[in-house]
């Protein structure tokens, strides 16, 4: 009753990335609260999840293993969360925002009447002061999100309804393993018992997913492209100096929408987050929900032919100047001195 | 037989475009200098409504927008792209509504408006990004949700066919009617207003807005019903009122912080080869890179 839970996203029996993230966020909001962290997997050919899930520190596991629970459909996910929830009483549930959490996630806090904060990029334990209704709250989940386009951050609270929901975007957490024979209990429960026929209504016909090849999340090197690249050619240029330096492609949303470079290599508010220890930021002016996926970046060097372009307030290094001719520079000065 | 299709539409401050002037002397956002815009998704989502409307004769559009009175705006657009009607959902009991308020709300104004077949959302209002209201507004009436559609691939009076895009992939789905779907910024973009509905629909306007206008064309209104935008009040909807704006909202706002820079010491360096080989060294030395 009243712990921390955290709903698993398993496609082809692996745990996303971003739940492993959660888990390892949802152990820390546990530790502080003295409550227990439980995972909810619900899918099939589920065996043998828990060896996957138990180092990071999940003291119960749910598990719902019936084939109409795979792949994913929203109707059947979400009976069972309902379900669960109702029986189990969470004090706080966690999603990842991801196609999945936030098709589900709504549709879960409303049938609860709970409140849900989308994408967020913090949460804490913190206490809350209504004068108004002259109430106290020792410790309420702070659900922090950027909002108005990336402009403000706001700190949302639930004050009365429970669980306190909040789904959380990929890469902005990490993810640690507690230990490696962290014991926790299964339990595994029947769906079928919960399934009416209108659960099954929406019917899958046609599925391409693709695994998620790049991996900008995880290097610790980033060279991102923006406009200013001006073009998939010369975006090129940012793929050679990547991997001279070991490093991955990263962009902007500009760049993205000219098509200069892949979607899944957008960082920002509405892409991933990194914090690499090097990142370079190429022709991109810098603006907030850009800024927004690599303030934590250890270092940052821009190239930009405008001295004055914002991105240059939060560079250590700023190289002003043309990219086309910066770039090549770089690489032979890397490549002259070292062997 | 036709569908009766819904299309829930938001007015939403132009994000996008926040300028220096958008920020007030004290940091914090100045809503009056941006611009009240349709929500883009939402019309993403308008024109799939229209393009079922050409398919499957005898269909109807209706917005249905909550928000204060010069929310009738997105009506009025609504109603120039080719949609047959709107109403407003207005309030002083719907202010400060979280999603799941605001999706009560609506979901009653649904009611109210009888049966239909399909309610299409935007998948997300750019004011917020939450992309809940879709799905809630389903939970609500107990209809099944198909969310970030790309496609409306096949609809008829029993069931739907929607071609989803998701992070990773592409998903085509089946699904009964009548069921909710929310449609993606990567479906067609909407039609232009068409200058025959502009002229048609031009002076549409509420009652409310008619008395602060205070014009005197009742004889107008008369003759031409399809320019009255309808209202719809808290006494138009059976509401629980605990459950509606503000009071009815489970999660509240503790604090908002605006965004400001932190400069940092930052070195401006020429792009010589001597000032980008000495920066390259120095990676190299400090085990940066290398
Ligand atoms: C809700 C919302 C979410 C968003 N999410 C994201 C997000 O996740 N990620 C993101 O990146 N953006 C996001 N944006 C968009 C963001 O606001 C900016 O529009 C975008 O980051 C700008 O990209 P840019 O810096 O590449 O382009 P620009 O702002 O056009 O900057 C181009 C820069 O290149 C420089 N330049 C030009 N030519 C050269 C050259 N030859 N050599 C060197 N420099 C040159 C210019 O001086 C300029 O500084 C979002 C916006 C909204 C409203
Ligand atoms: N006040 C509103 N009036 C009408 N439709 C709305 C309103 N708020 C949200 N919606 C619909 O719900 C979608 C998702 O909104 P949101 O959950 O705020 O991101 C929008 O794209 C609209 O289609």
């Amino acid at each position: 009753m009243n712990n921390v839970f955290v709903y698993l996203e398993i496609e082809d029996g692996v745990v996303a990335d971003v739940s492993l993230e959660l888990l390892t966020k949802g152990r820390s909001l546990a530790n502080q609260l003295s409550r227990k962290l439980e995972a909810v997997a619900i899918g099939h050919k589920l065996n043998g999840i828990e060896k996957h899930v138990f180092p990071y520190g999940v003291d119960v596991l749910h598990i719902a293993d019936h084939p109409h629970l795979s792949p994913f459909t929203t109707l059947t996910h979400s009976k069972v969360l309902i379900e669960l929830f109702k029986q189990e009483k969470p004090e706080i549930a966690l999603m990842g925002a991801t196609s999945i959490g936030r098709d589900l996630g709504p549709r879960v806090s409303s049938a609860l009447h709970s409140g849900l904060t989308a994408d967020c990029t913090a949460l804490e334990i913190g206490p809350h002061e209504d004068k108004k209704a002259k109430k106290v709250y020792e410790s309420l989940l702070y659900q922090i999100r950027p909002a108005f386009g990336g402009n403000i951050v706001a700190t949302i609270i639930n004050p009365e309804c429970r669980p306190q929901m909040a789904t959380v975007r990929e890469g902005v957490m990490k993810s640690e393993i507690v230990a490696a024979d962290y014991k926790g209990e299964v339990k595994q429960y029947d769906a079928a018992k919960w399934l009416t026929p209108e659960d099954l209504a929406v019917k899958i016909i046609e599925r391409h997913m693709e695994k998620s090849k790049v991996n900008i999340k995880n290097s610790s090197i980033v060279v991102a492209g923006g406009y200013g690249v001006g073009s998939k050619a010369n975006f090129d240029l940012l793929f050679e100096l990547a991997s001279v330096l070991g490093a991955e492609v990263g962009a902007s949303r500009a760049a993205v929408d000219s098509g200069f470079c892949d979607k899944n290599r957008q960082i920002g508010q509405t892409g991933v987050t990194v914090r690499p220890k090097l990142y370079i930021a190429c022709g991109i002016s810098g603006q907030i929900q850009h800024v927004a996926g690599m303030e934590e970046s250890a270092m940052v060097i821009s190239i930009n032919s405008d001295k004055d372009a914002p991105i240059n307030k939060i560079a250590d290094y700023a190289i002003v100047g043309n990219m086309e001719d910066v770039v090549p520079k770089m690489i032979k000065a890397y490549k002259a001195n070292t062997k | 037989m036709g569908l009766k299709i819904i299309v829930l539409a938001k007015q939403v401050p132009d994000t996008r475009n926040v300028g220096k002037d958008a920020m007030k002397a004290d940091g914090t956002v100045n809503r009056a200098a941006l611009p009240a815009i349709f929500n883009p998704e939402d019309l993403n989502a308008l024109e799939q409504a229209l393009r079922i409307k050409q398919r499957v004769k005898g269909s109807t559009v209706t917005l249905l927008t909550m928000g204060p009175g010069r929310a009738s705006e997105v009506i009025r657009e609504g109603l120039f792209r080719g949609a047959d009607d709107g109403y407003l959902l207005t309030d002083r009991a719907f202010a400060g509504a979280d999603t799941l308020a605001t999706s009560y709300a609506i979901s009653l104004a649904i009611k109210k408006l009888g049966k239909c077949d399909l309610i299409l959302a935007g998948r997300q209002a750019i004011d917020g990004d939450t992309a809940q209201v879709g799905p809630q507004v389903a939970e609500k009436l107990g209809m099944p949700q198909i969310t970030y559609a790309e496609e409306i691939v096949e609809v008829n009076s029993k069931k739907i066919v929607v071609k989803r895009r998701l992070e990773r992939g592409v998903e085509t789905v089946e699904g009964p009617l009548p069921c909710v779907v929310t449609v993606n910024s990567s479906a067609p973009v909407c039609r232009p207003r068409n200058a025959r509905l502009l002229m048609k629909f031009k002076h549409a306007k509420t009652v409310t807005e008619r008395q602060e206008a205070n014009e005197d064309y009742l004889e107008m209104y008369h003759d031409r019903p399809y320019l009255n935008i309808q209202e719809i009040t808290v006494n138009d909807i059976d509401a629980d009122r605990e459950q509606l704006g503000l009071a009815g909202s489970p999660t509240k706002v503790k604090k908002i912080q605006n965004i400001v820079f932190q400069a940092k010491d930052s070195k401006v360096l020429d792009a010589t080869d001597e000032d980008i080989e000495g920066l390259m060294k120095e990676l190299i030395a400090n085990h940066t890179i290398g």
